[in-house]
């Protein structure tokens, strides 16, 4: 993974290997070190990696188009993908898409969702619906995803416009880094918000990339 | 848009040009410089629906067709609607005195469990500036909110707003509460929301999806004319 940086995976992605392999993995560009990681600490050399734009996140309209786009462009040179996006804000159209290319994906509404854990983060959500997450590649490209789309840096007086409903920021944390800590809580002081630290390693990525890699299929919902 | 802003002095303009700088100050924001030219306009007898329909509607209408044009993004069409906010501070209070036309009612709120009302506040207040008397019930409302505020206001238009599509299915939940009790058809029911669509209202039982605010406009003028007119027929 050295030599990517988090502004290629925001803009750009990250295109898959060159070898022939059995498994790829089409991610979002934010979970790409995340995969890697999981791939390394388990020896799943077998499987691939390809990311798409990151930056989709913020138009989960484009989602499942780009990720068609890329399953149809790589399935030839694999035994098998993995669509590695939950629903994020496709409003069903990306599991629809999956189901019809005969692809799995992760459960959930989104990575805020599978990165606590999708049971716990359902059993929290009532009573968190005020909350605002950021995960560590979101504070790592706070600017790219936050401040510069929303227009914060022309326009700080717009602040409470998009966040006065809100009242805190969890940090869902995958790794221990105090100093991304220090910027998630910067991050939460700038838009005015109260600040939460809540560790979650890889939570449910990392059983839903298990299966991928032993080319087990997940539970339909 | 306008480079010379700063030279210029509006209360020197004419009816005419002071109505096209107030396009412009809206395009750019300047919420001041629209508060100012709405005094002017009313110090010089217009009335407080003129200055609101032909100055601030017009200028928020170039706006809302530049923004979905891809011409102007989120935080500029905020900005404008601040600066209409302003305008409208002035002149809500002196329409009522004035017999402005009204052209219906309409509750609107943000859904249960969710608590983005960016797009529901722009959809109330181009309402507002389109003569419809709003009643906002602002965010995370339960069925229960919908139905008390129907109850009171009797409104023409029931409007739903959600942002997050983990939210968007209770709108179905009003929609089918409205059915049980038998009152579905009272009411004009009006979705809207980014994740939203089409589909999406036909299928949850709406009347129909906006996609942004000057549609939701549209919508309500036409929904209401064609009630009205099927009122007086019946």
């Amino acid at each position: 993974m050295s030599g990517i940086s988090d502004s290629d995976l925001t803009e750009m992605g990250l295109p898959p290997g060159t070898d022939k392999g059995r498994v790829l993995v089409i991610a979002c560009g934010a979970l790409a070190r995340e995969i890697l990681d999981l791939r390394a600490a388990n020896g799943w050399d077998h499987l691939h990696l390809a990311c798409l734009p990151a930056i989709l996140h913020n138009t989960p309209d484009k989602i499942t188009d780009a990720v068609r786009a890329a399953v149809d462009k790589h399935r030839g040179s694999f035994d098998s993908i993995f669509v590695a996006y939950a629903d994020c804000g496709t409003g069903g159209a990306l599991q629809r898409a999956c189901d019809e290319m005969g692809v799995e994906m992760i459960q959930g509404p989104h990575c805020y969702s599978f990165f606590q854990g999708n049971q716990d983060f359902a059993a929290k959500s009532e009573d968190e619906i005020t909350a605002f997450y950021l995960t560590d590649f979101l504070v790592r490209q706070f600017d790219a995803f936050v401040t510069k789309p929303l227009g914060l840096d022309r326009h700080p007086e717009l602040r409470d416009m998009y966040f006065g409903n809100y009242t805190k920021l969890v940090y869902q944390a995958q790794t221990d880094d105090p100093a991304l800590t220090e910027k998630a809580r910067a991050c939460a002081d700038f838009l005015g918000l109260d600040f939460e630290r809540r560790f979650t390693g890889y939570g449910d990525l990392a059983e839903a990339l298990e299966r991928a890699a032993k080319g087990e299929a997940a539970p339909r919902r | 848009m306008a480079e010379d802003d700063d030279d210029i002095i509006l209360a020197d303009l004419d009816d005419d040009e002071l109505v096209q700088q107030m396009f412009d100050d809206l395009y750019d924001g300047l919420r001041e410089e629209i508060e100012e030219s709405v005094q002017i306009l009313l110090a010089r007898g217009w009335a407080p629906y003129k200055i609101l329909t032909e100055a601030l509607v017009g200028g928020m209408t170039i706006v809302g067709a530049d923004f979905r044009d891809g011409i102007l993004f989120v935080p500029e069409v905020l900005l404008a609607a601040n600066a209409m906010k302003g305008g409208m501070q002035i002149l809500k209070p002196l329409l009522a005195e004035t017999g402005a036309p009204r052209m219906g009612s309409m509750v609107i709120g943000t859904v249960k469990g969710d608590i983005h009302d960016i797009g529901k506040n722009l959809v109330s207040m181009m309402m507002e500036g389109a003569g419809f008397e709003v009643v906002d019930l602002g965010i995370n409302n339960p069925v229960e909110n919908y139905l008390e505020a129907l109850d009171e206001h009797k409104p023409d238009i029931l409007g739903m707003s959600a942002l997050l599509t983990t939210t968007m299915p209770y709108m179905k939940v009003v929609i089918d509460t409205l059915i049980e009790q038998g009152r579905r058809d009272d009411y004009i029911v009006l979705v809207g929301g980014a994740p939203l669509n089409e589909e999406f209202g036909k299928a949850i039982g709406a009347d129909a999806y906006c996609r942004d605010a000057a549609v939701a406009v549209e919508t309500a003028k036409a929904y209401v004319a064609r009630k009205h007119n099927a009122m007086a027929a019946g």
